[in-house]
């Protein structure tokens, strides 16, 4: 038996908060001041004086370094400082697991999960690079003009399609729900403007399979959620929302340059779902609510099939708008309008998301939500998942 | 056979990376052949281009001329533009070509011909050598058409 190693009930979520969500470009504030914000309001959140944290988790390369941080803050003491490598938004998970296990392990008391993005300050996620010559692994697609995250993923998704005979209804059922759960949540950058079948449709291509309504947005903000040991998680004032379980990785060879992953075809998961739910003890019927990545709708097909809860032959039956909307479809998606509707944070916003159903805080609350799940950064290397649980999950 | 640029210039231009490691491939398109890299140790074929043979490790690879045919594993057709110098291009098409004669392994190019074209996985291509030998620096894109 493994028992011990585990990260199930270890660390749970104390506080999360996150600044005002912007468009790209929109926000007043720096990067580094919307990172403070966001952990001084995760910190109040919770209740927590902020000099009390001693740890600072983060992912894809953040630049709000953990150091200036936990100076600019007046912590007492850096505990710990991490960064999930590579992956881009597939470290959310990864940077919740690394922090869960600094305090599972005794190395932190305190630390704070964060992402802050300014691409108005630093340049927008969605534009190919401007450089007049490139080498390496870049040289072998961007001269052809595959230089965008979406030009990346099209091609595994139109692959997954053909494969298993998908239709675009299935990815338009994903974006319709992100775009309904945002009319309820006033935090949403899409709050107000609501999505129908038929706007979708006639939206412009991006890259075919993926509408513009399937592609995440570009955005400015921070968020971040306070994490703690479970036994110390009983002294504040939330429920303490539990991680039953994170984890993060890849299939084999998953980076192999220039497309020539074995499993091509795929958001990333086959080798992470089971890890994740063997920690949790946990299968898929058992989660209530999921929040997952939308980079594009494609690959939250693929993730949702990947983690167990349709087969990819069911894809086209499965994904309906009315299954995956709260409070009562099968399988609640992305409740808070995600990246797609909410806030492209790099997903930590549905982290925070996960977070709010257990608590019953959610602008579309699941009832009796019990078990949430996230999956972070399909179709990048590597990618991760986390499982939130409510005191009975325990 | 030659062409004339699928794209409009602007795009950055490809040079063979600074380690050396894929030198040989681009020198090779020049001369209008596709080669990659082939392990002399278990004899097998790898791509996209590494230092090391990931199945029997090692370091003592080749680079080898193969077929330059191939069939459609993936494909996309490509609108909005996220770079200026493709501002006015309107759609284009990459494809991701296996190599049946090279273990299978893929490359990425454009497919050429009508950019609204049926895009079929499994259908047979061959390659088309789009050179640039009076860029700086000189250059030729390995581009792909439907036998």
């Amino acid at each position: 038996m493994t028992t011990d190693r585990t990260l199930r009930g270890k660390a749970a979520v104390v506080g999360v908060a996150e600044t005002e969500y912007y468009k790209w470009g929109r926000s007043p504030d720096p990067e580094f001041k919307l990172a403070i914000a966001a952990v001084l309001g995760a910190c109040a959140n919770a209740g927590i004086d902020p000099a009390d944290v001693d740890g600072f988790s983060s992912y894809s390369n953040d630049r709000s370094d953990a150091s200036r941080l936990s100076a600019a803050l007046g912590c007492k003491q850096l505990s710990f400082a991490s960064m999930q490598w590579g992956g881009g938004g597939g470290g959310g998970s990864g940077a919740v697991a690394n922090a869960a296990a600094a305090i599972a392990t005794g190395q932190a008391e305190c630390v704070v999960v964060f992402r802050a993005l300014a691409q108005g300050q630093f340049g927008r996620f969605g534009q190919g690079p401007r450089s007049r010559m490139v080498s390496g692994t870049a040289a072998h697609t961007l001269p052809y003009g595959l230089m965008s995250a979406a030009h990346s993923f099209a091609m595994k998704v139109n692959r997954f399609m053909h494969d298993h005979g998908v239709k675009q209804e299935a990815l338009r059922a994903i974006s319709l729900a992100s775009y309904a759960h945002a009319q309820q949540n006033p935090r949403a950058v899409m709050h107000g403007r609501p999505l129908d079948e038929a706007a979708y449709d006639a939206s412009r291509w991006i890259v075919e399979p993926f509408h513009l309504f399937d592609c995440c947005q570009e955005n400015d903000g921070a968020a971040a959620m306070v994490l703690v040991s479970a036994e110390r998680a009983k002294d504040f004032d939330h429920n303490p929302c539990y991680v039953l379980a994170a984890v993060s990785g890849s299939q084999h060879r998953a980076g192999a340059p220039v497309h020539n992953t074995p499993e091509y075809a795929s958001s990333g998961f086959t080798t992470v779902a089971p890890r994740l739910y063997r920690m949790a003890q946990l299968g898929p019927s058992d989660v209530d609510v999921l929040q997952s990545y939308e980079n594009f709708t494609g690959g939250v097909m693929m993730s949702i099939v990947e983690h167990g809860f349709c087969s990819a032959e069911e894809v086209n039956d499965f994904l309906t708008l009315e299954n995956l909307s709260a409070p009562s479809g099968t399988l609640p998606l992305n409740t808070s309008g995600g990246n797609l509707a909410e806030c492209y944070m790099h997903g930590l916003g549905l982290n925070i998301e996960a977070v709010r159903q257990i608590w019953g805080e959610s602008t579309c609350q699941v009832p009796n939500a019990e078990v949430a799940m996230v999956g972070s950064g399909p179709m990048v290397t590597p990618v991760s998942s986390c499982i939130f649980g409510s005191e009975a999950t325990l | 056979m030659s062409m004339t640029p699928y794209l409009r210039p602007g795009l950055a231009k490809p040079a063979p990376s600074r380690d050396g490691l894929d030198t040989a491939f681009w020198e090779g398109l020049q001369q209008e052949k596709l080669l990659l890299q082939r392990c002399n140790g278990c004899n097998r074929w790898q791509w996209g281009p590494e230092w090391v043979c990931h199945r029997c490790h090692s370091f003592d690879l080749r680079y080898e001329e193969t077929a330059a045919e191939g069939i459609i594993y993936s494909h996309e057709r490509i609108w909005h533009p996220v770079h200026p110098a493709l501002a006015e291009q309107g759609p284009y098409v990459v494809v991701l070509v296996e190599l049946p004669h090279a273990d299978g392994v893929r490359i990425v190019g454009n497919l050429v011909g009508d950019p609204h074209q049926p895009l079929v996985i499994g259908a047979a291509v061959h390659a088309v050598f789009e050179h640039h030998l009076d860029d700086d620096p000189v250059h030729t894109l390995l581009q792909w058409a439907v036998s």
